[in-house]
């Protein structure tokens, strides 16, 4: 038998392909007759591969060939509540983990309360598992996530209580021991500690329990080092725990964590950083851009515009009272994805306040 | 029109065996009466066959080997006899209650139901075996036929129409008469005139009910008057009567008394275990289902000089809600047990008491195409068990609240009752897809700040805790001004900014906010 050739084809995508002879169904790579370039190649069908397979030695009788191994189903997408996200990912996959990273506002927590907006509306009950306490219900309303069906976890230095194991006795006077220690005498590091311990087992019970249609560990305000505490077996076993389920596991993070656990990995940042930087040399004169939204400008401020240095005088400029923060643009790049890529890595959307109408 | 006796013998000891099951295999006898003058007044057959008797005092009988002596246990009878009723009940709704130990039930149009009379009897024997009693069940065509026939032959009888006299010839004359504890409760007139009557029956040699109803009628109630008269109809199984129904109120409770004070967890949740396992059966044997369970713990109260005292216990109370009824004991088990870790007794337990608020159960019709929701007694504990790591007040849903007052929202408890959200689903229509909303990222509490104003507004921000909510201000807009609840005694007034920080990193935006009222600088949150 000629030996096989195993192409990187499980990283494509596509079966392995082995010796000829022993593959049923295979196009063999006949070299076409002169003035038929066109003929199709040949097939040939092994219908009792097994046996003869078996004949040769019998250790090879529990071999498939390729091409009837079963295709892996892709994951069921659903919308991520932007448009521009779902143009650029397909959306979010179900029975899957897909991190979103980001530092702090490059728009990580506004893409949440859009996939929570996008799940509740669907009818599906959604679980934030905030390891910093950081969920603003207001911000949520006002993305239209319905709040009756959503539950949150509120980890953080503010749980009443930390995490021990249950005590085997009654607690009480005398005989029993008391159970409860305050935590505000812990240091930091340890209310980390405990802390991540929360999100990591309160994750635990709510996977193990089921029924939610999209699960969110909002790490995002968490210590990169002390998330990368967080052991890869961790994430493994969370993978493992939704596969084949509806679920959508999500992931805020400052840094990617998961590593080849998840099946999507988004970073955000926000576009706004690089016209800020731009806007700062002409911070005197220019008040229009992406985060301004004020309603009148001096003539002579309009006149400058551009990016140039502004000789306008200081006391002509929009004063803060009638500055008002009206959005972001975020960049979202595709670093990671198993499934289809699609031909952009990027995009940019824009945001809006609440208050901006 | 039949009629069916469900009878437990040897109540008391019936009711202590419901209670601590292990003792079935171990002679038992029950005691009464003040110390050192307890009498034995109830005992099983192992206990009979050692030679143990009724009437024997408690010192005698402790002088048996193996012999398992227990108190006699009001609580424990009056759980066993609403156990006997629900047993009853779930057969007919004409239930009379006949004694402490016997249920009579009107079988009529039953046996389209649950078949034929035999089936009917060998199921009500089930059941009762399933609520912890061993009953002997009789049916009949009349209902006080049945309560002799069950009184009189052990495990299940059926006596066919007609064939009364004949069955119920065997059977003694002491079965026509009340049971022994029955008699006890007799005052002293009617007890002397059935001492009488079955010494007198016993003279002129009646032994059995066939005996007696061979009597001839007039001069048997020449002798012995309409009591007479009404023995013997008894005996030949022709009395016919309706029977009282008694309205069973639907009350689930199940107790228990310790003799030592209980001081692990462990040994609790197992006499709980047993406790819910006996309610639950009770509330499935009605079709029924709980929504709210009542633990009521009697503590030792210990006296100033830190000994137990034996009166005046200490009641500890705990009530476990459920958001819809349920009917699992492990559930419900392990809910008591997370609830007592987060509020334990303090104080060595006396007894235990269980009630169980009966609720319909609930009826819900799954859709092939709703949404995945998850299944309440899971999510209950997995609520439960959160609930215990991160505290009560931090896991539910959110409800905001009618005031401009920021934080203005509290916690509630997490339902998911998927039928009445159906009706408001909406399919999001692509056409009216609107951009996302800008978030702020909270930090709870505030990031106390100092901050350097120039003309009354921030150019920088300092913060101790967290350094990137530090440097110089970029771009600022506000201030927005917010106040509220002056009339109160947290009245808040505000000044809101919004800012974009140039830190070492990166660029961010924050809420900058100044509390007029404490004069302080905090940054809130984060848009993000």
């Amino acid at each position: 038998m000629s030996s096989a050739v195993v192409s990187t084809s499980a990283a494509l995508g596509r079966p392995f392909v082995f010796d000829t002879q022993a593959v049923p169904e295979v196009s063999l790579p006949s070299a076409p007759a002169e003035g038929n370039k066109s003929r199709p190649p040949q097939r040939i069908r092994r219908p009792n591969l097994s046996a003869e397979l078996a004949s040769v030695d019998p250790r090879l009788a529990h071999i498939i060939p390729a091409s009837r191994l079963n295709i892996r189903p892709a994951p069921e997408m659903v919308s991520s509540g932007v448009s521009a996200i779902d143009a650029l990912t397909g959306g979010l996959p179900r029975g899957c983990l897909t991190e979103i990273c980001g530092p702090a506002s490059s728009g990580r927590t506004t893409l949440l309360l859009a996939a929570l907006t996008a799940a509740t509306r669907r009818g599906e009950f959604c679980v934030v598992v905030d390891a910093s306490d950081a969920l603003d219900p207001h911000s949520a309303v006002a993305a239209g996530v319905e709040l009756d069906r959503l539950l949150w976890v509120r980890c953080g230095e503010n749980s009443s209580q930390n995490f021990r194991h249950p005590e085997k006795h009654l607690p009480g006077s005398k005989k029993f021991r008391q159970q409860n220690q305050p935590a505000s005498n812990q240091p930091d590091s340890r209310q980390s500690e405990n802390c991540l311990e929360q999100v990591l087992r309160a994750t635990d019970l709510l996977l193990e329990s089921g029924g939610f249609g999209l699960i969110v560990l909002d790490l995002g305000d968490l210590p990169p080092q002390a998330a990368r505490h967080i052991p890869l077996t961790t994430w493994f076993r969370f993978r493992r725990a939704i596969e084949h389920t509806p679920t959508i596991l999500l992931a805020i993070e400052q840094h990617p964590i998961a590593g080849s656990c998840s099946s999507l990995l988004l970073q955000l940042g926000s576009a706004d950083e690089i016209a800020a930087e731009q806007r700062k040399n002409t911070a005197h004169g220019a008040s229009r851009g992406w985060i301004a939204g004020d309603d009148e400008a001096p003539e002579e401020r309009k006149e400058n515009c551009g990016g140039e240095q502004s000789t306008i005088d200081f006391q002509f400029a929009t004063p803060p009272h009638a500055q008002l923060l009206t959005g972001m643009n975020i960049n979202a790049e595709l670093i990671r994805s198993r499934l289809d890529r699609k031909p952009a890595h990027s995009v940019t959307f824009a945001t809006k306040t609440a208050w901006a109408g | 029109m039949p009629f069916a006796c469900i009878y437990v013998p040897d109540f008391p000891v019936a009711a202590a065996l419901r209670a601590e099951p292990e003792l079935q295999a171990r002679a038992v006898a029950i005691f009464e009466g003040k110390s050192p003058l307890e009498k034995i007044i109830a005992i099983n057959d192992k206990a009979t066959r050692r030679g143990i008797a009724p009437g024997m005092t408690k010192a005698q009988a402790e002088l048996c080997s193996g012999l398992a002596l227990r108190p006699r246990s009001p609580l424990l009878e009056s759980a066993a006899h609403a156990a006997l009723l629900d047993c009853a009940q779930s057969f007919s709704p004409c239930v009379e209650d006949a004694a402490c130990d016997t249920a009579l039930l009107d079988l009529a149009g039953m046996e389209s139901l649950f078949g034929s009379l035999p089936e009917i009897s060998r199921a009500i024997s089930n059941r009762a075996a399933s609520l912890g009693l061993a009953a002997n069940v009789a049916l009949a065509s009349n209902s006080d036929a049945a309560a002799l026939a069950a009184r009189g032959f052990s495990g299940v009888t059926v006596i066919p129409a007609g064939k009364e006299a004949e069955r119920l010839g065997p059977l003694p004359v002491g079965v026509l008469f009340a049971n022994r504890l029955e008699k006890d409760r007799l005052d002293g007139d009617q007890k002397i005139a059935t001492d009488r009557l079955l010494e007198t029956l016993d003279k002129w040699g009646i032994r059995n009910l066939h005996a007696l109803a061979a009597l001839p009628k007039i001069a048997l109630s020449e002798r012995l008057g309409q009591e007479g008269l009404r023995l013997q109809q008894l005996a030949r199984g022709r009395t016919s009567r309706t029977l009282v129904p008694v309205e069973v109120p639907l009350i689930f409770e199940e107790a228990v008394e310790l003799e030592h004070p209980i001081v692990l967890l462990e040994p609790l949740a197992f006499l709980l275990n047993r406790l819910l396992e006996q309610l639950c059966a009770r509330l499935a044997s009605r079709a029924l289902a709980t929504q709210e369970l009542r633990l009521k713990l009697e503590l030792e109260n210990f006296t100033s000089s830190n000994q137990p005292s034996t009166i005046n216990h200490q009641p500890f109370l705990r009530t476990l809600r459920l958001p819809q009824p349920m009917l699992d004991a492990k559930i419900f088990l392990k809910l008591l047990q997370l609830d007592l870790n987060a509020h334990p007794p303090g104080a060595p337990i006396v007894k235990i008491h269980l009630a169980a608020e009966p609720a319909r159960p609930r009826s819900a019709q799954g859709g092939l195409f709703l949404p995945p929701s998850p299944e309440p007694e899971k999510l209950e504990l997995t609520l439960a068990r959160i609930a215990s790591m991160v505290g009560e007040n931090n896991v539910g849903v959110v409800e905001l609240l009618d005031t401009h007052r920021p934080q203005g929202f509290r916690m509630q408890r997490f339902v998911a009752e998927t039928a009445r959200k159906s009706n408001r689903e909406k399919i999001p229509d692509p056409s009216e897809e609107k951009s996302a909303v800008t978030a702020l990222r909270r930090f709870r509490p505030p990031l106390r700040v100092h901050v350097t104003l120039e003309n009354s507004q921030p150019v920088r921000v300092a913060c101790a805790k967290k350094k990137d909510a530090q440097g110089d201000v970029l771009w600022k807009a506000g201030p927005w001004r917010a106040s509220g609840d002056w009339w109160e005694r947290e009245a808040w007034s505000r000044d809101e900014w919004d800012l974009a920080l140039r830190s070492e990193e990166a660029i961010f935006f924050y809420r900058l906010v100044h509390d007029l009222l404490g004069g302080g600088w905090f940054v809130e949150g984060t848009y993000d």
